[in-house]
C-alpha cells in the first residue's frame, strides 16, 4: 500500500519544504469525507431534515458559529504551525468568501467573521486542498491541540512537542466515544523548560520530560482552565511512559465522559469534576480504568509516533554568522529595538526566532488583512523555511531565521505594519473579539485594547516598563485569558452599561496563578488611566528588573489599590 | 418505534414493558423491573448505569438497550464500550435520541441497532441511515468497531 | 418571559447568509429602522409567533424580541448597546457591517 509522503509543491528557487506534518492518503480521504459530510448536513439543514437544534452541534464541530453580525468560521491551525502555502490559501479564503481579513485567536486558530452558510462547504474544500480543516474547533469535544509556538526552534527545548500533538490531533479527531462530552476539552503541550503553552491552564496539560533513567515521557496535568471558575491544573501523573500516552488520555476521557456534570454547563468542565471528586479519588478512577482497559489495543504503535516525528525533523541549518546584524542595529535604532523585543534565541548557532507583531499601536489585536497574510507567507518563503507559527499571544512567529537575514526580514515586515517592536511588552495586548463580534459577549474588548495600546505607544516608556502582559476578555468565558495576565481586564455589563473589572497577578507559566480582583468595575473611559496608574505604581514598587508578577507577589495588592481611588477623584473633577 | 439495523428499518420482535402491565416473552424491561423478567428478556439502561448493576443477569439477558436522553449526551457511547468489555455478546441497542450523523460512532462503540421514535424516523428516514452507513469509512482510533482504523492500516502497510 | 417594559421589534439571523434581519410589515428586512414596532405585550407576542413560524420553516434562526425606543426622527432604535451594535457592525471597523452600506447611511 502506498503511504508515501506527499511531495510538497516546490516553488521555483526554493527547494526547502517546511518541516511539518503532511497528510498521507488516509488523512486526505478522511478530511475529504468530512467535507462531503458537512455539505450533506448543510443540505439536510436547508431541507429541514435536520432541525437547528440538531444541526448546531454539527456546525459547531466544523467550527461554524453564529455571531452577532454573521456566521463565523474558526479554522484549525494545529499547534499553530502553518506553511506559507496554507497562509496564502487563508488569504484567498478571506478575499473570496469573507471581507478580506482574518483574526488569530488565543488558541492558535484563525477566524473568519463573515462567511455565509451556503459557502462554508466550499471553504472547507479550499482548506482541505491545502491540508487544513475546521474540525473540532468548537463543540463539546476534544478541541484542536495547542503547543509551544517556539516548538522545534527554541534553545531551551527538550523535545519538539508537535509530533505528540499531531498524534493526539489524529487520535482525538472524530473520536467515536469522546465527541459528545459534557463540555469542550482542551489540551496543550510543551517540550521546553519555559512554559509558553499555558499547560497548567488546560483540561489536560502535557509536559515532555526525561526521567532519571533517561527515558522521555510526559508529566500529566489535569483540570486547569479559565472561564467562570478559573483553576490551576493538578498533577495526576509525574511520569507517563511515552508509549502509554493514548491509553492514559483515553482513561481520563472515559472518566470525564461518564462522570462529568451535564446538569449545569458552568460546572461541566473536567476541572469541576476533579474539584468535586477530589484529586485522589479522581486519580484512582483514572488508574482503575487504565488498569481495566485494553491499553495495547488503544495505544498507537511506537512506529506511528516515529513516522509522524520524521516530518518534523529540523531543517538543515547552515553554519552562518550574524553578518552585518550589529552594523544594521547601530545604524537603525528602531531595528535595534525590534531585535531586542521581537527576536528570541534559536537552538542553532547563527539563527533566531522572530515574532511578527499583529499588535500595531491602536490596531485590532490579532487581525490581519489578506495582503498581510500574503506578505507573511512571502517572508516565510524567503527567510523562514516556508513555515510560520500562530502564537497564543495572537502574533505570527518565524521559527527559523538566519540572524544575517534579520534586517532584510524586518524591512519587509515594516512595509505592511507587521514590525511593531512590542512582543511581550505592554502593548502586546491579548484581546478576544468581545462584543464587536461575539454573540456571548457582555462588553467590548477590542476598543479597550486599542486605547491602552495608543496610551503606551511610546517605545522608550515601554522599554522602561519591560515585559508586562495585559489580557482582555469580553465576558466570563475568558477567551482573552484575562485571569492569567499580570493585568487582566474583564468586560461585564452593569445596569445597561459596559463595566470593566481589573485583576492583578495572573501567571500563565508553570508557576501559574489566577489573577485577583482589584476592586469594583470601571467605565470604559476610565480603564486606560487606571492601567496607567497601576503601571506607575509598579514602577515605583519594583526592585531591580523584577517582573510585575514578582513585585505583585512580594508587595501584595494593597499598594495597587490607590490606582482605582485616584480614578474616582479624577473622575469627580470632570 | 423504528428499529434500524445495518442501515435498514427492520421489524422488531421486541417490545418495551408497558407501565404496570404484566411482562411477556421478548420484553425489554427497565432496570428496576428486571425481577419480573420472563422468557427471553431485554433491559433498558439509563446511560449512567454502572456495570455492577447488570452483572447479575449479563449471561441471560438477550438485548441491552442504552437510553440516549439527548443526542448531545455522550455517556451512552462509553457505557456501550463497557457493556461489551464486560462480555455481553447479545444485541446492543442505542435507544432514543440519536442522529444518523452519529451512526458510525454508535456502531464503533459496539452497538448493533438503533431504536428511534416514529417522529424522528419520519424526519430522518431510512435513506439517511443507509447513507450514514456509507459516509464515514475512516477512523483514527484503534479498539473500536470502525470500518477502517487508519492506525491499524498504517501499521499493516509497514 | 420578561415583563413588557418598552416597545419591541423582532430580530433574527438569516439561515443561509447569517445576516441580521428585522421583521417589517410584510416580511424580514435588513434595516431595523423599517421594523414593525410592537407597542403592547400582545403585539409583541404576535410578532414573535410570526418569527418563530419562519424558524420552523427553516428560513431564519435566533429569533428574539429587542427593546427599543423611538428616535427623534421617528425610527425604532434598540436600547441595549449589544443590540445597537448588532444594527451597525463592529464599532471599531466602520467600514464593515450595515453601517458601511450606503443604504443605511441616508434616509430610508
Ligand atoms: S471571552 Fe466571551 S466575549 Fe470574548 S470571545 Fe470568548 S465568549 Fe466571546
Amino acid at each position: 500500500m502506498n503511504i508515501a509522503v506527499t511531495p510538497p509543491v516546490d516553488k521555483p528557487g526554493s527547494n526547502q519544504r517546511p518541516a511539518m506534518y503532511y497528510y498521507d492518503h488516509f488523512d486526505r480521504d478522511f478530511v475529504q469525507e468530512r467535507v462531503a459530510e458537512f455539505r450533506n448536513q448543510v443540505e439536510r439543514r436547508l431541507s429541514g431534515a435536520l432541525s437547528e437544534d440538531e444541526f448546531r452541534p454539527h456546525r459547531l464541530m466544523n467550527g461554524l458559529y453564529l455571531q452577532l453580525h454573521a456566521y463565523m468560521l474558526r479554522v484549525a491551525v494545529p499547534y499553530g504551525t502553518v506553511s506559507s502555502d496554507q497562509m496564502r490559501q487563508l488569504a484567498l479564503i478571506a478575499d473570496k468568501w469573507d471581507k478580506g481579513y482574518g483574526h488569530f485567536t488565543t488558541r492558535q486558530n484563525i477566524q473568519f467573521n463573515w462567511p455565509q452558510l451556503k459557502d462554508v462547504p466550499d471553504i472547507l474544500q479550499a482548506l482541505a486542498d491545502v491540508e487544513m480543516h475546521a474540525i473540532q474547533t468548537s463543540g463539546n469535544c476534544i478541541r484542536n491541540v495547542t503547543a509551544d509556538h517556539f516548538a522545534g526552534a527554541a534553545a531551551d527545548e527538550l523535545e519538539d512537542p508537535r509530533p505528540t500533538a499531531e498524534l493526539i490531533r489524529q487520535w482525538s479527531t472524530n473520536h467515536p466515544e469522546y465527541t459528545y462530552l459534557p463540555r469542550k476539552f482542551k489540551l496543550a503541550l510543551t517540550g521546553s523548560t519555559a512554559d509558553r503553552a499555558a499547560v497548567m491552564l488546560h483540561d489536560i496539560g502535557l509536559r515532555i520530560v526525561k526521567n532519571p533513567e533517561g527515558d522521555i515521557g510526559y508529566t500529566v496535568i489535569v483540570g486547569g482552565g479559565l472561564g467562570r471558575t478559573p483553576m490551576v491544573g493538578k498533577l495526576v501523573k509525574d511520569f507517563l511512559p511515552r508509549a502509554d500516552l493514548l491509553a492514559y488520555l483515553a482513561a481520563i476521557l472515559s472518566v470525564y465522559n461518564r462522570y462529568g456534570r451535564r446538569d449545569n454547563k458552568y460546572k461541566a468542565r473536567i476541572k469541576i469534576l476533579v474539584h468535586e471528586t477530589g484529586l485522589e479519588a479522581f486519580k484512582a478512577e483514572v488508574e482503575a480504568e487504565y488498569a481495566a482497559m485494553d491499553r495495547s489495543g488503544t495505544n498507537a504503535d511506537p512506529a506511528e509516533l516515529a513516522r509522524i516525528a520524521a516530518y518534523f525533523a529540523s531543517p538543515v541549518f547552515e553554519t552562518v554568522d550574524a553578518g552585518d546584524l550589529e552594523v544594521h542595529k547601530a545604524a537603525h535604532p528602531d531595528f535595534a529595538r525590534f531585535v531586542d523585543t521581537n527576536v528570541a534565541p534559536h537552538k542553532a548557532n547563527g539563527y533566531a526566532i522572530v515574532t511578527a507583531s499583529i499588535k500595531p499601536y491602536g490596531g485590532v489585536p490579532g487581525d490581519v488583512t489578506s495582503a498581510q497574510m500574503r506578505l507573511l507567507a512571502a517572508v516565510a518563503d524567503q527567510y523562514s523555511c516556508r513555515e510560520m507559527r500562530i502564537s497564543h499571544e495572537q502574533n505570527v512567529i518565524f521559527p527559523h531565521v538566519k540572524q544575517s537575514d534579520l534586517f532584510a526580514l524586518w524591512q519587509m515586515l515594516k512595509t505592511d505594519d507587521l514590525a511593531t517592536a512590542n512582543a511581550g511588552l505592554i502593548t502586546d495586548i491579548i484581546a478576544c473579539p468581545g462584543m464587536d463580534y461575539c454573540a456571548l459577549a457582555t462588553a467590548r474588548s477590542i476598543p479597550i485594547a486599542q486605547e491602552i495600546s495608543k496610551l503606551f505607544a511610546n517605545e522608550e516608556r515601554q522599554k522602561l516598563i519591560g515585559k508586562l502582559g495585559i489580557k482582555i476578555s469580553g465576558c466570563i468565558n475568558a477567551c482573552g485569558h484575562h485571569h492569567i495576565a499580570a493585568i487582566g481586564i474583564l468586560g461585564l455589563e452593569k445596569s445597561g452599561k459596559e463595566s470593566y473589572q481589573i485583576t492583578l497577578g495572573g501567571d500563565p507559566t508553570f508557576s501559574a496563578s489566577i489573577g485577583e480582583r482589584l476592586g469594583p468595575g470601571l467605565d470604559a473611559e476610565e480603564v486606560p488611566h487606571v492601567i496607567d496608574s497601576l503601571v506607575n505604581i509598579y514602577l515605583q514598587q519594583r526592585q531591580g528588573d523584577e517582573l510585575f508578577i514578582d513585585t505583585y507577589r512580594r508587595v501584595g495588592q494593597a499598594p495597587f489599590k490607590p490606582a482605582l481611588e485616584r480614578e474616582v477623584e479624577d473622575g469627580s473633577d470632570i | 418505534m423504528a428499529l434500524i439495523s445495518e442501515g435498514k428499518f427492520i421489524p422488531d420482535i421486541w417490545h418495551h414493558a408497558a407501565p404496570e402491565a404484566a411482562i411477556a416473552d421478548h420484553t425489554i424491561l427497565p432496570l428496576e423491573r428486571i425481577a419480573e423478567a420472563t422468557g427471553a428478556f431485554g433491559v433498558l439502561l439509563p446511560n449512567d448505569a454502572e456495570i455492577a448493576a447488570i452483572k447479575p443477569f449479563l449471561g441471560t439477558v438477550s438485548v441491552i438497550a442504552i437510553n440516549f436522553p439527548a443526542f448531545t449526551d455522550g455517556r451512552g457511547f462509553s457505557l456501550a464500550r463497557l457493556v461489551r468489555r464486560a462480555g455481553f455478546t447479545g444485541e446492543l441497542r442505542a435507544f432514543g435520541n440519536v442522529l444518523p450523523d452519529q451512526y458510525a460512532a454508535i456502531l464503533a462503540c459496539g452497538f448493533d441497532t438503533v431504536e428511534i421514535s416514529p417522529e424522528r424516523a419520519a424526519r430522518q428516514p431510512e435513506a439517511n441511515w443507509t447513507a450514514a452507513l456509507g459516509g464515514r469509512d475512516h477512523a483514527y482510533q484503534r479498539g473500536y468497531h470502525t470500518k477502517v482504523s487508519i492506525l491499524n492500516r498504517r501499521r499493516a502497510a509497514k | 418571559m420578561a415583563k413588557f417594559k418598552h416597545p419591541q421589534i423582532l430580530t433574527c439571523s438569516d439561515l443561509i447568509t447569517g445576516d441580521v434581519m428585522f421583521m417589517q410589515e410584510g416580511d424580514w428586512n435588513r434595516d431595523h429602522r423599517r421594523a414593525k414596532v410592537a407597542h403592547t405585550e400582545e403585539e409583541a407576542a404576535a410578532l414573535l409567533a410570526r418569527g418563530l413560524a419562519d424558524f420552523a420553516k427553516n428560513r431564519v434562526i435566533d429569533v428574539y424580541l429587542v427593546d427599543i425606543a423611538i428616535s427623534a426622527d421617528g425610527h425604532p432604535e434598540p436600547i441595549h448597546y449589544r443590540e445597537k451594535i448588532r444594527t451597525l457592525g463592529p464599532t471599531m471597523r466602520l467600514d464593515l457591517g450595515k453601517q458601511a452600506e450606503a443604504t443605511f447611511a441616508g434616509d430610508i
